[in-house]
């Protein structure tokens, strides 16, 4: 084995290019590991664990590109690295003919005035450098979507209290998903033009609103993201009360969904204050508060009743009908097996949300929950990495995505978890969420099939798909390929912890 | 544009990070526009802070410095020798190129240029001798920019040198220059011998007096109307001059076989003037140099008025800090090499000639002499683009100097250093290169970007100078 690298200068990819060039390293013959890095401290750190930090990286800075492979020997290294620059170059390099027209513009003062009529930016440069550039777009008249994370809550006010001066607004930071006038922003489904507008705190939670909505049949006017910091005291909620009143002020907007993890209670009070004079219903989704609605699903299907006329009783009736289906279902799944091993249900999400969600249905189901991400009631885990349980982990959190593209792109840390949680012994069900739309993975059937297939000769899989009939991924052939590799697949996150939830409290009563 | 107007306008998306981003936006809202974006040069945040809020006062500023500098109009109205009109030249003195530097930190093809010098002045008898005295301390060594001067590569003026004298007609000013030697083995490349000496002592005792009485016989020539021309034939007259020197041959020419008796002297003149396409650099390098010399020392303004290489140092000026320098290490350039030479060979960047770039010519009127782009296996896009990217970080366009493929488009002029650190996009410089050892000469030509460094010391220094 031959580990070589080179340092290049000049050179600057977002990090989902640079995955993609890395993976595509990677899968060249005689390659084991490959990594295409810009030269930060933390990418540093985790070429040092990985064994690929060579002596001559140690003194580079973070404007620096680095390229390490580790071959089985060192001509295929060479050809490996000459690979990666021949790939660069080509990225870099606008076609020859494109001379005439005048370059990329380097910064969103000379795009806005490149493009007449400009009126976001959709920033996602790393997060120390995210609120320069949304100081810019506010400074240049754009309404901000900011989807970097690690932008200091110091800077989210400043940048907020700009933008609510001048009845603009800054969705974001870490704000994963919009639909603004039916453009579907960084991570969304592509969901129909309708009455129904979403103002989330959650990004995942508000993709499932909308998808859900979307296949009942109806459809989204505005889906406004604020970021999850929002709603503190600290910064008072100022885009999700900038959002409420915009979406009660909109004439093409009949009902308002909010989605958020529980508001501190100041900008609780005044979210329920501004309710009050609003004269457009308003479904308040505060996951892990109780009441009604008490799930992304209830939201959904009341927003719907709500819009259509139709009964909301009969529809929240409908959904507990198909727990209780699915409740049967389970009894039946574990009964066709002859052996089922363990007794846990192991909950490896991408979407916090769903971790959140999952809590909430699974409390009446199964017992001993454990997670990183905890509702109350729930047990933390000690180690997030290290799972006990009825573990429901969140692989978007910090520990797990440092220097790495966020789960529902980067599916190589999940992939590894659901083979090695599958052959423990005290595991009886793996759940997984599958979210479709743009921004996501293009390929989830891909890299999921093969380890479903081995996952599930040892465990039940269940996953759930977020998504819609008109995602790039194609839901139907994702959902068939999904199955057909032995998963039990269910539309909504809630039908899947469902289901999952009474896997677990099946097979651990039959292994008691 | 309010909440409530973005829900009734068609999305238009500036994407800045995630380039699919882009891609969605632009299937379901078109167009979308994409940043070529980069991480920020490393300035303090209180600098960025400091040079947003005085904004609209560096914006006046700069607004001054530019009509000075578009307004110019450099002539040639003379020639005499450099301790004659040179401002502080003294016998001791040598002038040369880049920011100050001092001999123990002089690159090779510099101290090749100071050694020729004194040879050439008979101040040493020998190359030996010369660096003896040239490291003795007797000799002062100061920028040709801090006297009114530029020189090509290492720059060298000695006081016996003839010069070229231009007046900026419209500001007063003057600016001064050697004569340009030719190809070869010649003291700019660091070369020395007899035959640059002989060719040295020619160009005093035979070239200047009759170019001298020819300019004379004209009267003054209006070199900005001469570039002009020759940007519209293929020169951005740095690496290219082959237009500007036929321009100022035709000029010339009559005068001086009407003023020069010796008719062997007036056919030796012309035919150096013809063998050297080059000839026309050190008049267009001080046309440059009068012209921005007019707008020194106007407070606030973040326009670059000097951006020059010694050949260790790459250094710049603004006009808005005064006589200061901000320098570091110059990088060797990519280029093309002459057969025989390579990179190691190179020495550093060096040279005032990056004068044309702080002008609006030279790399930044590239698009006007798509033959440069060949030095570095480019293509006539690659011109076009390179000038594209100037605009980005130029205050204003020339009123002048025009570019033919670009519909006639003035030239990107000014450079503004809150642009080159704002769009992390440094100036492109195109320019000869030297070998590393004094003596041998030219080994190649090729683009140079210059370093980011000296100018993210300009912004820190002008945010210092705007919170006084």
């Amino acid at each position: 084995m031959k580990t070589l690298g080179r340092i290049k200068q000049g050179f600057y990819f977002d990090s989902v290019t640079l995955m993609r060039l890395g993976r595509e390293l990677s899968g060249t013959t005689g390659v084991s590991e490959a990594s295409v890095v810009m030269a930060t401290e933390a990418n540093k750190s985790i070429l040092d664990m990985s064994g690929l930090l060579l002596p001559e990286f140690k003194k580079t800075s973070d404007q620096d590109l680095l390229i390490v492979v580790k071959a089985k020997d060192a001509a295929t290294a060479k050809t490996a690295l000459d690979k990666a620059e021949e790939l660069m170059a080509r990225k870099k390099k606008p076609a020859a003919t494109d001379g005439d027209a005048p370059p990329a513009p380097r910064d969103i003062p000379s795009a806005v005035a490149a493009l007449p009529g400009a009126n976001l930016a959709l920033i996602s440069v790393a997060g120390r450098y995210a609120a320069r550039e949304a100081r810019k777009a506010l400074d240049a008249g754009l309404h901000v979507m900011l989807f970097s994370d690690n932008v200091s809550i110091e800077d989210e006010i400043t940048l907020k209290k700009l933008a609510h001066k001048h009845d603009r607004l800054v969705m974001g930071p870490d704000c994963g998903t919009c639909i603004i006038n039916g453009v579907p922003l960084a991570f969304a489904n592509v969901v129909p033009k309708g009455p129904i507008g979403i103002v989330g705190a959650s990004g995942t939670g508000t993709q499932e609103v909308a998808c859900i909505i979307a296949n009942e049949g109806s459809g989204i006017s505005q889906a406004i993201g604020t970021g999850g910091r929002d709603i503190k005291d600290a910064v008072g909620g100022i885009t999700f009360l900038d959002a409420m009143q915009a979406l009660a002020d909109d004439p093409n907007t009949e009902v308002i969904v909010l989605v958020a993890k529980p508001p501190e209670p100041k900008v609780l009070k005044k979210i329920y204050t501004l309710i009050r004079k609003t004269s457009k219903p308003v479904l308040a989704l505060m996951l892990g508060e109780g009441g009604s609605p008490a799930t992304l699903e209830q939201a959904a299907h009341l927003a719907v009743a709500q819009v259509k006329g139709t009964d909301p009783v009969k529809a929240m009736e409908r959904l507990e009908r198909r727990n209780a289906i699915l409740k049967k279902e389970a009894d039946q799944i574990v009964a066709r097996r002859k052996k089922a091993k363990g007794r846990y249900l192991r909950g490896l999400f991408s979407g916090g949300t769903f971790c959140t969600e999952a809590q909430i249905v699974l409390d009446g189901i199964l017992r001993h929950m454990t997670s990183n991400a905890p509702l109350k009631g729930v047990k933390k885990l000690k180690n997030a990495w290290t799972f006990e349980k009825n573990a429901l982990v969140d692989l978007g959190e910090d520990e797990f995505t440092v220097g790495r593209a966020h789960p529902m792109i980067d599916f190589t840390l999940r992939r590894q978890m659901i083979l090695d949680e599958a052959a423990k012994p005290d595991t009886a069900v793996i759940l997984l969420d599958v979210v479709l739309g743009h921004g996501a993975n293009p390929t989830p059937a891909v890299e999921l099939v093969p380890v479903i297939k081995k996952a599930a000769r040892q465990v039940f899989v269940v996953a759930g798909v977020t998504g819609t009939i008109g995602d790039p991924q194609n839901r139907a052939q994702v959902v068939e390929a999904l199955r057909a590799a032995g998963a039990y697949v269910q539309l909504s996150n809630v039908a899947a912890c469902t289901l999952a939830g009474y896997l677990a409290a099946t097979v651990a009563r039959k292994n008691r | 544009m309010s909440i409530q107007q973005l829900f009734t306008t068609p999305l238009r998306v500036v994407n800045v990070g995630i380039e699919t981003f882009k891609d969605v936006c632009e299937q379901y809202a078109p167009p979308a526009i994409q940043v070529d974006w980069s991480p920020p040069v490393d300035v303090s945040p209180a600098a960025e802070a400091c040079l947003a809020k005085n904004a609209a006062k560096i914006d006046t500023a700069n607004q001054k410095v530019m009509e000075i500098i578009l307004s110019g109009t450099p002539h040639l109205i003379g020639l005499d020798i450099a301790r004659n009109v040179i401002p502080g030249m003294t016998d001791d003195t040598i002038l040369h190129a880049g920011p100050p530097v001092t001999w123990d930190r002089m690159c090779g093809p510099m101290r090749g240029g100071v050694m020729a010098g004194l040879v050439y002045e008979g101040r040493a008898s020998s190359i030996d001798e010369a660096e003896t005295l040239a490291a003795s301390g007797t000799i002062h060594y100061a920028p040709c920019h801090e006297h009114g001067t530029v020189g090509p590569m290492a720059g060298i003026v000695t006081p016996s040198m003839p010069v070229w004298i231009l007046k900026n007609e419209a500001y007063g000013n003057l600016a001064y220059c050697t004569l340009n030697e030719g190809l070869g083995k010649v003291l700019r490349y660091g070369a020395f011998g007899d035959e640059v000496t002989r060719r040295l002592k020619w160009m005093e005792t035979t070239l200047y007096p009759i170019l001298k009485a020819a300019v004379a016989h004209t009267g003054p020539i209006d070199l900005k109307n001469m570039i002009a021309q020759a940007l519209h034939m293929g020169d951005e007259v740095h690496n290219r001059n082959r237009a500007g020197t036929s321009l100022l041959y035709r000029a010339i020419a009559p005068a001086i076989l009407a003023t020069c008796e010796d008719k062997d002297d007036a056919i030796a003149v012309l035919e150096f003037i013809n063998n050297n396409d080059h000839f026309f650099l050190n008049l267009s390098m001080p046309a440059c140099k009068a012209t921005l010399d007019a707008a020194r020392d106007i407070k606030g303004s973040s326009i670059a008025l000097v951006m020059a290489r010694n050949g260790t140092d790459f250094g710049i000026q603004l006009a808005g800090t005064g006589d200061v320098w901000f320098t570091a290490p110059a990088d060797v350039p990519d280029a093309l090499y002459f057969a025989g030479f390579s990179k190691d060979d190179a020495n550093p960047d060096i040279g005032d000639s990056a004068i044309t770039e702080t002008g609006g010519l030279g790399g930044f009127a590239i698009a006007a002499a798509p033959a440069i782009v060949q030095f570095v296996g480019g293509v006539a896009a690659d011109a076009l683009r390179y000038t594209h990217q100037m605009y980005e970080i130029t205050a204003g366009e020339s009123r002048m100097y025009q570019i033919p493929s670009l519909d006639f488009r003035g030239t990107p002029t000014g450079i503004d250093v809150r642009k080159v650190v704002d769009r992390n996009r440094v100036p492109v410089i195109d320019t000869g290169v030297a070998h590393k050892t004094a003596g041998v000469g030219q080994v190649g030509a090729g683009l140079v970007n210059a370093p980011m460094a000296p100018f993210a010391q300009a912004y820190e220094a002008l945010a210092k100078l705007l919170k006084r």
